[in-house]
């Protein structure tokens, strides 16, 4: 039997959705053995997991190493990869928003400095508003920017807004909703069509139940 | 020695085609490196990356390193009624390839047919975008879509001009329910995001599909095209690796009916990608319609890998 390789999101999103999988009958009984292997195989169900960070399930996917994969709806619009979107996994839920300092007003005479992890998406939704930004790059504690006044505003993915409240930020604009994605690399799709199809049909009845 | 083992795969594929199209009536075009810097600037939309390497020459004039091949054989071609200038080419173009940080040199082979082309040109065409494959490897499969009818039905459904493009992002990626939510969003009757839909979720051989198709769009131009198409292959070559597929990309813009794309089993990007690109004659003032086909001999390497891949698995 051909194997279908998956590329999934390390840390709670990939495990939640690695019980999708295996709920729809799908499942890899060594994933839960504590040891440091980095693949793990079903031969008997033909599927084989890897676990990568999340932000690179795009690329595996992309590039062929992986046939499938789940990653957040943020992960693609940020780096648009030529993949196939098959379906809504409908967990993961969360969005993508403005956040500022609370009593935040825009001043629209200036340049709005505007910090991200996430600068395709950012300036994709301020360059649909035509507003004049500075987008700011960072790696990780975004939060931190408008405290320090590093920027006006922050672009993030807010889940509870938990965060945001403690360090008296408020969201002022929501950019889009986000959740876990199935996709599909295309080639792969055009040879193992039957089986991916079979897959997602197997997921779709689980993820219609969160409906 | 044989000269099997002196060329390497990509230049051994490349003399298959050369010999296949030659043998097919198609002339060798051979083409400067180099092209005005102008000819792109007009196109860039049409171009698979707008980045261009520009440089200025002797005489002051900016120009290019060629980034693509067609818009230079449709700018040197005169046609008077009636006539067809069948052309092939193997050039390299330079180009940045997608979510990659540098230029590239890509070694292209392809054809284009030009002038008063029949429905049996394009069958032609296509026939031979499925020997090139089939030089490649055993295990391919050509994807075909009609523009035409991707355009009536989004024109049908009156999509405002941001989620035209929303439907088309989302018809590529084969994400039907994006185009439920942009269609719901947008006002669209339910009956016309159901024939979106159905765009994105119908593939497969001609003959499911066909059917199918008549079904959801009744007597229409478009179908009735594919299904001659598919009769005139049918004749011509075996149709076995051929798919009729609405998710196959390209700009609408400049492609219209029957648009195509090839892949590789072990290779994750296309590897021949083709199309009648009438509209785009039109925009360059030219009166006649076209169709071509380019293969990108660089992936191959990757079919090399892919071959060494499948046994680091096994290990």
């Amino acid at each position: 039997m051909e194997m279908l390789s998956v590329a999934l999101p390390k840390g709670r999103l990939g495990e939640k959705v690695y019980s999708l999988f295996e709920k729809a009958g799908y499942d890899c009984p060594s994933i839960k053995e504590v040891n440091r292997k980095l693949i793990f195989e079903n031969p008997e169900k033909g599927v084989r997991f890897f676990w990568v960070k999340p932000s690179d399930v795009a690329i595996y996917v992309e590039r062929g190493a992986a046939d499938i994969g789940v990653a957040g709806k943020d992960i693609l619009l940020e780096y648009r990869p030529d993949v196939y979107e098959l379906l809504d996994l409908r967990t993961g839920k969360c969005r993508m928003a403005v956040a500022a300092k609370s009593g935040f007003k825009d001043d629209t005479r200036k340049t709005l400095r505007v910090a991200t992890k996430f600068s395709n998406i950012a300036l994709s939704y301020y360059s649909s508003k035509g507003r004049d930004i500075d987008i700011i790059h960072l790696n990780g504690s975004i939060e931190l920017a408008p405290i320090l006044g590093l920027s006006d505003v922050i672009v993030d993915i807010v889940e509870t807004g938990a965060t945001l409240k403690e360090n008296d930020l408020t969201v002022v604009e929501e950019i889009v909703p986000i959740s876990a994605r199935f996709i599909a690399n295309k080639s792969s799709f055009k040879f193992k069509g039957k089986v991916i199809e079979e897959l997602v049909c197997a997921l779709r009845s689980f993820t219609e139940e969160k409906l | 020695m044989r000269v099997e083992d002196i060329l390497t795969a990509e230049e051994l594929v490349s003399l298959k085609l050369r010999s296949l199209y030659s043998q097919n009536g198609y002339a060798q075009y051979k083409m400067s490196k180099f092209e005005e810097y102008d000819l792109y600037a007009a196109n860039k939309d049409f171009l698979e990356s707008e980045r261009i390497i520009t440089f200025t020459d002797t005489t002051g004039k900016l120009m290019a390193l060629k980034p693509d091949v067609t818009l230079s054989i449709i700018k040197n071609t005169e046609l008077k009624t009636g006539e067809i200038k069948k052309v092939y080419y193997n050039e390299n173009v330079y180009r940045v390839p997608k979510n990659s940080p540098a230029f590239k040199e890509i070694t292209q082979t392809g054809l284009e047919c030009i002038g008063d082309i029949s429905q049996s040109s394009v069958a032609e065409v296509i026939r031979l975008a499925v020997l090139s494959l089939a030089e490649i490897s055993e295990n391919s499969v050509l994807d075909i879509s009609h523009f035409g009818l991707i355009d009536e039905t989004l024109k049908t459904a009156s999509l405002s001009g941001q989620a035209f493009k929303q439907t088309l992002k989302a018809l590529y990626e084969k994400n039907a329910y994006e185009i439920g939510n942009i269609c719901a969003s947008d006002g669209v009757s339910a009956k016309d995001c159901e024939r979106i839909s159905a765009l994105a979720k119908v593939y497969g051989s001609p003959k499911d599909v066909l059917p199918e198709l008549k079904n959801i769009f009744g007597e229409n131009e478009s179908v009735k095209e594919l299904e001659v198409l598919v009769k005139a292959l049918e004749m011509s070559c075996d149709t076995k690796n051929i798919n009729i597929d609405f998710s196959v990309p390209g700009n609408i813009k400049y492609y219209n009916g029957i648009v195509f794309k090839g892949y590789i089993k072990g290779i994750p990007n296309y590897v021949l990608s083709g199309g009648q690109y009438d509209k785009l004659m039109e925009r360059l003032k030219k009166n006649v319609k076209a169709i071509g086909f380019a293969v990108y001999l660089d992936a191959i390497e990757l079919l090399e890998r892919a071959a060494g891949g499948e046994d680091l698995w096994k290990c």
